[in-house]
């Protein structure tokens, strides 16, 4: 049951920003930005966490979740540890994330040469 | 006809995407792609991974994967029919991080790789991590208000 | 003020074309004399792949006219990639002297009007125009990496991956392939800022140059086997009849575009059709000088078109300007 809810909810996701690939023409860099922007801002109104409980992956690993994952991350920073949370909170929870694109990112580069499509 | 009038006439005359397919395909790949995040999801719990470093892993699975189906020319091409289905989970993250590192290679490690890595995907940093500073701003000034 | 140009003993020598797999894989194969399936053409990187691109084709247009660099007096070339790169490249091998022009994808049919002028005008024996552009190289510059999964819309259409070089000689009166008149093309801005509707941006130049001609000439449309434009594609070519038409002038019957003739729209998956100075120019050098020395076409008209705008330009929403020069060529 969790993976039907977690294919919906990613479906779901990624056909709004199809729409806006479709009708607004805006660059896919732009919708990533907004994706993640408004999972900052809906985890910060309280509907993100909503979504995520019943999504799950669905939720999370949309780039959408990871903004989730920075509001989270400086919510649970600040509580602890006060003003320098505002500015640890968010790049310490994507930490993760980040430091593995970049040495996924660098291993593959050397592995790789670009291809003709 | 003068410049307004083919500006706008060659907008609404251009040759339109195939909406209703182009849905389809993102909500089914970006689907398919969720369920695989939680099967690892599953499998991280099921061996005993606290909850912690599976909401770590999880991502780290999937930017591997993204890494792995870019640099073998596969997400491009499943990318071309899906889309926003390809665009908005997290491979497509790691696609647009590792796609520039390989094709500026030629640059060279530093102003190449180095230097172009993070060409499409600096942004999503640069605003998520803005946004996170404000929210972090708000939430100590005004608490669980917002 | 816009003048049409008269050329006398302007003959076309030889033309060659190298072409790329996509492009070998599309209706006119048969008629490019090399199709490589190296995209790298065995070079290090895209840039490089280019210049190698458009050297060879250079060798190759003076190995089929049995010249060797020296007896052409000017090689006249260009391509997309930033400030010229792969014509500096391209002409390396084969120019004792060189100019480096740019016209996006119009660069063939501006070469071919200034290499005229110098031959009608007495400076040159025998001058080259060559051009080239290559799919990877422009996406890399002007849109995303290969890698990269994104989606491109309908409008778009596919960089060729070719070149095309036609040397032209001062000829008297013998038999061949003349090009008899020209005309500079006028830089149309329309509003259009959308770079993957560039044929939007194109087609009311290619409009203006067609319709100024046949005006100020006094020919009709009939007079001619083929209106060729490049690089048009679906949109382009639609948009631009349709003004023309608005003009009193109907070119349904005699128009054709290289955008839509390199390749198969139905089956490539190219969107709108091809683009890049190496379309029109390899359809040139190739099919259309073929048709012409079989005398299957007499009398065309050559309007290759540009889209003149920059990474930069694009990035900063500036809308594209469109130019389109004109080339008359005749069998005599």
């Amino acid at each position: 049951m969790e993976f039907v809810r977690a294919f919906i909810t990613g479906g779901i996701i990624c056909v709004l920003a199809q729409l806006l690939i479709d009708y607004t023409r805006l660059t896919p860099a732009r919708i990533v930005v907004l994706f993640v922007s408004l999972g900052v801002l809906l985890t910060a109104l309280g509907v993100y966490p909503k979504i995520v409980d019943f999504g799950g992956a669905g939720a999370t690993v949309p780039i959408s979740g990871f903004g989730y994952s920075l509001a989270r991350g400086v919510q649970q920073a600040v509580k602890e540890k006060g003003f320098t949370g505002v500015f640890t909170g968010g790049i310490t929870a994507a930490s993760g994330g980040i430091s593995a694109a970049i040495v996924i990112g660098y291993i593959f580069a050397l592995l790789g040469k670009s291809k003709e499509k | 006809m003068d410049k307004n009038e083919y500006k706008k006439y060659a907008k609404k005359t251009a040759a339109k995407s195939p909406v209703l397919k182009d849905c389809v395909i993102a909500f089914l790949v970006g689907g398919g792609i969720c369920c695989i995040g939680q099967a690892f999801s599953s499998l991280y719990s099921y061996v005993g991974l606290g909850d912690d470093t599976v909401t770590t892993f999880v991502p780290i699975t999937m930017i591997f994967l993204g890494g792995l189906f870019t640099v073998l020319g596969l997400y491009e091409k499943l990318a071309k029919y899906a889309g926003a289905g390809t665009i908005i989970p997290i491979t497509g993250f790691a696609n647009s991080i590792v796609s520039p590192a390989i094709e500026y290679k030629t640059e060279g490690l530093i102003l190449g790789v180095g230097a172009k890595m993070f060409v499409i995907a600096g942004p999503v940093i640069v605003y998520g991590t803005l946004a996170s500073v404000i929210y972090g701003l708000i939430y100590y000034f005004f608490g669980g208000a917002v | 003020m816009r003048r049409i140009f008269k050329f006398s003993n302007v003959k076309v020598m030889v033309g060659a074309a190298i072409a790329g797999t996509k492009e070998g894989e599309g209706p006119l194969s048969a008629n490019f004399d090399v199709i490589e399936h190296d995209a790298y053409f065995g070079q290090k990187s895209w840039e490089l792949a280019e210049g190698e691109l458009q050297s060879q084709t250079a060798s190759l247009a003076l190995q089929k006219a049995s010249l060797n660099s020296e007896d052409v007096d000017i090689v006249i070339c260009g391509d997309l990639e930033d400030q010229c790169f792969a014509s500096s490249k391209g002409a390396m091998r084969s120019a004792s002297s060189m100019l480096g022009i740019y016209g996006a994808c119009s660069t063939m049919s501006e070469a071919l009007l200034v290499s005229s002028m110098a031959i009608s005008g007495g400076f040159a024996k025998r001058v080259m125009s060559l051009t080239s552009s290559h799919f990877c190289a422009a996406e890399k510059q002007f849109r995303f990496p290969l890698e990269y999964g994104a989606q491109r819309p309908q409008t778009s259409q596919w960089t060729v991956t070719a070149s095309g070089a036609i040397i032209l000689e001062h000829g008297e009166e013998e038999n061949g392939v003349y090009i008899t008149r020209g005309m500079i093309g006028k830089p149309i801005e329309m509003g259009i800022t959308d770079a993957n509707n560039m044929s939007a941006a194109m087609a009311p130049a290619a409009k203006d140059t067609i319709c100024e001609f046949l005006k100020l000439s006094g020919e009709s449309p009939e007079n001619y086997d083929l209106i060729l434009t490049g690089d048009l594609g679906k949109e382009g070519s639609r948009l631009m009849k349709e003004l023309a038409t608005e003009e009193g002038v109907d070119l349904s019957g005699v128009h054709n575009d290289c955008g839509l003739m390199i390749y198969d729209t139905e089956r490539q998956d190219v969107h709108s059709g091809g683009s890049g100075c190496g379309c029109s120019a390899s359809v040139v050098a190739s099919h259309i000088l073929n048709e012409m020395k079989s005398g299957r076409l007499k009398r065309i008209l050559y309007v290759a078109t540009g889209a003149l705008l920059s990474a930069t330009s694009a990035l900063q929403g500036q809308p594209i300007t469109g130019i389109a020069h004109l080339v008359e060529m005749e069998v005599r």
